[in-house]
């Protein structure tokens, strides 16, 4: 099938970006996306003129790498799907697709479609982690877990940290993926013991890394390509507060 | 005050202060009900109403409190919100959010200016001095509320513009019920559609209780 594809592109970080029309030619329907943009950038490369630049990695949907915007949704239309899972007999011949890179301030664009994706890196530095002494390897199974708590620690763990809630929420915030971070450790007993330290520490990161504040869209859940749920978002709420209501009661009684 | 600084902590500020005004707006909607008994029943009401000097006093700095809470960190959040989206994409695809969620701050602002203009017209009752309930009683001595109810929304502009402003509300509240019940903690997967479902709903009839006075008294049903 024929394709018009309308790319972002933009040379460097301050540069001023453009949309710019490709025609993708004989396109098969089992490519996927990605495979579908390497043979327009073959044909560029050919052509001597710039490749598009795009972030991927593992092109099997688990690592987070792939980002892009297809037609308004970030990894396109397909339900919890990545955008190097998404395969071109979702289209049709003769569709337009716009490509764009994620979008939010505390993305910005380094090349084309390649957003730099640090400052959720620097959210999971802030208190993304559980303090454990090193040295021999505990018991499997010394500290029992509900099966329930490991199921819920799971389901929030299963974030790949792509990003894709942040570019679809209309604030730029990365509460999705905060939320699930915090609610996987804060089920789990390890990670229980730092948990109002670490609510209060990464929320205070993504603010001071220019993300958004959360106004309950849930654009967020609809695009994550796994399915990551809002009522993570719930639960982080309830941890900060119960942080707010600790710290309260222990300035009180100093 | 590191909580009125922090993200979560302004949201469940606006989430409290935005309840504390829902649960004010069922108690109202409640109470100009009785103007559909009449006029006897409405400015009974109102006069008993007077009377509660302790409540009134008690909720009025609390609802002062709350609209300048709600109003304060509602244009700071939205205002910070637009800072962290400065570009829009070329072709934009909502998939969950809704228009009443993103025009909050607009119904927002539309309900600010109502509230004044409402507070003008039947609390400080300067926009029409003639038919002011402070100085019109009714048969039994007491202020005439219902006469000046009944003659204000006779003019089908005054009405238009009640109805309109409730209009927002229904957009404003079909959002916000649902957004407290998850800012605040309380929502996991099951509840969440429920909460969205029966948000709109009970936005929908807050809504229509309030226009529904406009509109019998433009269709003449109810005279004073």
């Amino acid at each position: 099938m024929n394709l018009t594809l309308y790319i972002w592109r933009q040379k460097g970080p301050d540069e001023t970006g453009k949309m710019e029309r490709h025609d993708a030619r004989d396109v098969s329907r089992d490519m996927s996306f990605l495979e579908m943009l390497d043979v327009v950038n073959e044909g560029l490369v050919k052509n001597g003129k710039e490749p598009v630049a795009f972030d991927h990695d593992c092109r099997e949907g688990i690592c987070g790498m792939c980002s892009l915007v297809v037609n308004g949704v970030p990894h396109g239309r397909k339900e919890k799907t990545t955008v190097c899972q998404l395969h071109m007999r979702h289209f049709k011949d003769g569709d337009a697709i716009y490509i764009e890179p994620w979008r939010a301030r505390a993305f910005p664009v380094i090349k084309d479609l390649i957003v730099d994706r640090s400052a959720m890196e620097r959210i999971m530095y802030s208190g993304g982690y559980i303090s454990v002494h090193t040295g021999g390897v505990p018991d499997g199974n010394a500290v029992l877990i509900s099966k329930e708590d490991a199921e819920t620690a799971m389901d929030a763990a299963e974030c790949i940290g792509c990003g894709a809630c942040i570019a679809a929420c209309p604030n730029g915030s990365a509460m999705l993926f905060t939320a699930a971070k915090v609610s996987h450790l804060a089920t789990l007993p390890q990670g229980r013991i730092e948990a109002a330290v670490r609510v209060c520490a990464m929320t205070e990161a993504m603010a001071g890394q220019g993300f958004g504040n959360c106004s309950n869209h849930y654009e967020c859940e609809a695009v994550c390509p796994k399915g990551i749920s809002v009522k993570f978002i719930a639960k982080l709420n309830r941890e900060f507060m119960r942080a707010a209501f600790i710290k309260w009661k222990r300035e009180r009684n100093d | 005050m590191r909580f009125l600084k922090s993200m979560v902590g302004r949201k469940v500020v606006m989430a409290v202060s935005g309840l504390v005004m829902l649960l004010f707006v069922i108690a109202h909607l409640l109470g100009n009900t009785t103007i559909f008994a009449g006029s006897d029943s409405l400015n009974s009401y109102a006069e008993k109403l007077h009377d509660l000097a302790l409540l009134i006093w008690t909720y009025r700095p609390i609802m002062i409190a709350a609209v300048f809470l709600h109003v304060f960190f509602g244009i700071q959040l939205t205002a910070e919100n637009y800072k962290a989206k400065p570009d829009s994409y070329a072709i934009r695809k909502s998939l969950n959010s809704t228009f009443a969620g993103r025009s909050m701050i607009w119904t927002g602002v539309l309900l600010g200016v109502f509230i004044i203009y409402h507070l003008l017209q039947f609390t400080f009752q300067v926009t029409d001095p003639a038919i002011s309930a402070d100085r019109n009683f009714d048969v039994f001595g007491r202020p005439d509320v219902f006469h000046m109810v009944v003659r204000t929304f006779r003019r089908s502009a005054v009405a238009l513009v009640y109805i309109g402003s409730m209009i927002a509300l229904a957009f404003h509240l079909s959002h916000g019920i649902q957004s407290f019940i998850q800012t605040l903690g309380l929502n996991n997967e099951k509840t969440l559609p429920f909460f969205q479902k029966y948000g709109t709903l009970v936005a929908v009839i807050i809504s229509a209780g309030f226009i529904s006075i406009p509109v019998v008294i433009l269709a003449g049903i109810l005279k004073g």
